[in-house]
């Protein structure tokens, strides 16, 4: 493994952020699913976990703004830039790749270098869960700490009521969006080598 | 001259006796003044005399409100003195959760009738004899306090909710109040059933159903769900979840070839 080529993949600011953002979103979806279950013990009250909730959604706007400002100063914004030419041609190549192809020997369609990060998968839903399903659930979340700043009746329904449905659904993609991060994350070199690479900034080819 | 002999003329004209003359329910002799001192002793017409068994008022179903109100702790510690005038002037009384088509509106008219004995030192002495606990204090343990006083009646936590009756009138002892979070603060809310059940709210989402929760200025936290968007987010949990079981193994089996 020693051997093989190294990219600096991620930079400390890139680590700092998402080390924030996964401990704040991990801190978000537990709570957030206890409020809705209505989870209440006599050492964590509700009260605690809203709270929690609160504070856990401000970690993560802050550190969404450094996501932000990073990805458009450095040259790191650059990965998540899609083509639209083959746009489709070339998720399915990757799913073929990840249903079928991997198993049977072939190269990966899109070897990453360092003008490659990402494969069209990734590049996806990076870009939608960080440019729309974040984004969506800050916005939300802030107004629904601030209820009075909603507007109060759209379409005949409630803003409010909207709001809370627009901030759990989101919620809920980000959550699926974990779970398979999580699992793809193990495809690598070795199962663990990408969470190293998180972690040190080196990814190995 | 006695504060509580003064009236509000603008409140009494706005409530649902406001065609009434004083002497309807007062002995006429009050016409002449000085009023003659045995006047006050004299008994006064409870709700009941007059709305008791009357079809017209039927769907405010007195009767039973009083069934229940006697069951209430007010009953059970003072009696016949603590009557139905101690809550509902029938000066100015206005039926306003049946009407209003604000909770804010509802949530304040309702609470006023119990803050205007239970946080007036004189008037809850002159029944109790002894001086009032102080609310602030004794509910501490409810966070946001305030914004919880307005936005939610006394009664939701002090009665029974009963499915039959727009306004609970049992007031239950505070060993019976609700102090658990999750009864509000839940999918299926007790304030469904209760302070959110009038249909002059939900008239004004038109919608029924999900919408009706809520109108515009209430959020309560865990009272937006609904079970079809439950039960989809529980299936694509499960098909991402079998999706990744079958990749693992699919890994682990080509690792050993
Ligand atoms: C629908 C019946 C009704 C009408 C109409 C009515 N009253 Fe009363 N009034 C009562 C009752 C019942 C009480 C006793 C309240 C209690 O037990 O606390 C009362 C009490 C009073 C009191 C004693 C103070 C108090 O609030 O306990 C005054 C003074 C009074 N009324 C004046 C008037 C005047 C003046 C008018 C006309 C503008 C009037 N009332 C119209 C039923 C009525
Ligand atoms: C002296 C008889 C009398 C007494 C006592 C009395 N009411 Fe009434 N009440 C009436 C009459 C008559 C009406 C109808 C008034 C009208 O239509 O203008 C009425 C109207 C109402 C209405 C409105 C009904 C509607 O659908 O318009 C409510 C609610 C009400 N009373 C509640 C009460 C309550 C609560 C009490 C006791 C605190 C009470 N009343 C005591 C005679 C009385
Ligand atoms: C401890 C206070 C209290 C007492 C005592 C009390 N009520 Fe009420 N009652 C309320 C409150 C609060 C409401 C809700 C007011 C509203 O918004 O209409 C209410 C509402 C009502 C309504 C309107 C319900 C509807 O369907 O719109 C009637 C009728 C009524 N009460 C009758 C009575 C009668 C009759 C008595 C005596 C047997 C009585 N109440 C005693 C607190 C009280
Ligand atoms: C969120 C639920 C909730 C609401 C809303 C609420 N209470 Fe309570 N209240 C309680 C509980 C629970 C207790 C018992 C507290 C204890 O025993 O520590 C209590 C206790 C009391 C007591 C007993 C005081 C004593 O110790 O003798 C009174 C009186 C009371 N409440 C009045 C009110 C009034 C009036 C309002 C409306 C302004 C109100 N409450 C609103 C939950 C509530
Ligand atoms: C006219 C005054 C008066 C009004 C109006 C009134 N109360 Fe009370 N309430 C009392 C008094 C006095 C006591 C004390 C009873 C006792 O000594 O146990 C009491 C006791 C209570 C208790 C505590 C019972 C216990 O276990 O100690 C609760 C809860 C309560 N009231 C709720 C309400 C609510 C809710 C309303 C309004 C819907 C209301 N009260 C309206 C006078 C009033
Ligand atoms: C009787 C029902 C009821 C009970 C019991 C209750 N709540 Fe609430 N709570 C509400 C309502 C209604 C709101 C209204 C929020 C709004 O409209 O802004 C609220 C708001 C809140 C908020 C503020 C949310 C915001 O939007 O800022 C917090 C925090 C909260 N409750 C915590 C608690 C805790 C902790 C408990 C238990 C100790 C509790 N509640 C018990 C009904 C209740
Ligand atoms: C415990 C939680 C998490 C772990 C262990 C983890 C792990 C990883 C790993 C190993 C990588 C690098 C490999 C790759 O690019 O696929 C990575 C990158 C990334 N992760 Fe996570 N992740 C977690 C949570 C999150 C969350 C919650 C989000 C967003 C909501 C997120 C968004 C991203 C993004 C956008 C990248 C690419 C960053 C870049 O290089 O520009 N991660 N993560």
């Amino acid at each position: 493994m020693g051997t093989s080529e190294k990219i600096y993949f991620y930079p400390l600011w890139l680590r700092i952020w998402h080390a924030f953002n996964a401990l704040g979103i991990l801190t978000l979806i537990i709570t957030g699913i206890s409020m809705q279950s209505s989870f209440e013990t006599a050492i964590i009250g509700f009260n605690t976990v809203v709270n929690l909730h609160n504070i856990a959604g401000i970690l993560v706007f802050i550190s969404y703004l450094l996501f932000f400002t990073g990805n458009l100063v450095t040259g790191n914004g650059k990965y998540y830039l899609m083509k639209i030419k083959g746009f489709f041609k070339n998720l399915t190549k990757q799913g073929t790749y990840y249903a079928w192809g991997m198993f049977h020997g072939q190269k990966s369609p899109f070897p990453l270098s360092e003008k490659r990060k990402f494969n069209p998968l990734q590049k996806i839903s990076y870009l939608l869960v960080m440019y729309f399903a974040v984004p969506i659930v800050i916005i939300t979340g802030i107004a629904l700490l601030f209820p009075e700043i909603i507007i109060d009746q759209t379409w005949g329904l409630s803003g409010v009521f909207l709001t809370a449905i627009l901030h759990s659904t989101m919620g809920f993609l980000i959550s699926i969006f974990l779970i398979i991060h999580l699992y793809i994350a193990s495809v690598g070199k070795s199962p663990l080598d990408n969470y190293k690479a998180i972690i040190s900034g080196w990814h190995h080819l | 001259m006695n504060p509580y002999y003064i009236l509000d003329t603008m409140a009494i004209s706005a409530g649902v006796h406001k065609s009434f003359d004083c002497t309807d329910c007062h002995n006429s002799e009050y016409k002449t003044y000085p009023h003659k001192s045995d006047l006050k002793l004299q008994p006064l017409s409870t709700c009941l005399d007059c709305h008791g068994g009357d079809a017209s008022f039927a769907k405010y179903k007195f009767e039973e409100i009083e069934k229940e109100f006697k069951k209430s702790v007010h009953f059970k510690v003072y009696g016949e003195y603590f009557n139905c005038s101690k809550c509902h002037s029938q000066h100015t009384y206005v039926a306003t959760a049946r009407n209003s088509t604000n909770v804010l509106d509802i949530v304040d008219y309702n609470n006023k009738m119990c803050l205007s004995c239970h946080n007036d030192m004189k008037k809850y002495k002159l029944v109790s004899g002894h001086a009032n606990p102080k609310l602030v204090v004794i509910h501490d343990w409810l966070p946001n306090q305030e914004l919880h006083f307005r936005h939610v009646r006394c009664i939701e936590c002090h009665t029974e909710v009963r499915d039959s009756l727009m306004v609970s009138h049992n007031i239950l002892s505070k060993d019976h109040a609700s102090k658990k979070c999750a009864e509000c603060h839940s999918a299926n809310s007790k304030l469904k059933a209760s302070l959110y059940k009038y249909q002059n709210l939900q008239k004004r989402t038109e919608k029924g159903t999900i919408s009706s929760l809520l109108t515009n200025s209430s959020y309560t936290i865990g009272t937006h769900q609904s079970p079809l968007l439950k039960l989809l987010s529980i299936l694509i949990f499960l098909a991402v979840l079998s999706g990744i079981i079958i990749h693992s193994i699919f890994r682990i089996i080509k690792k050993k070839k």
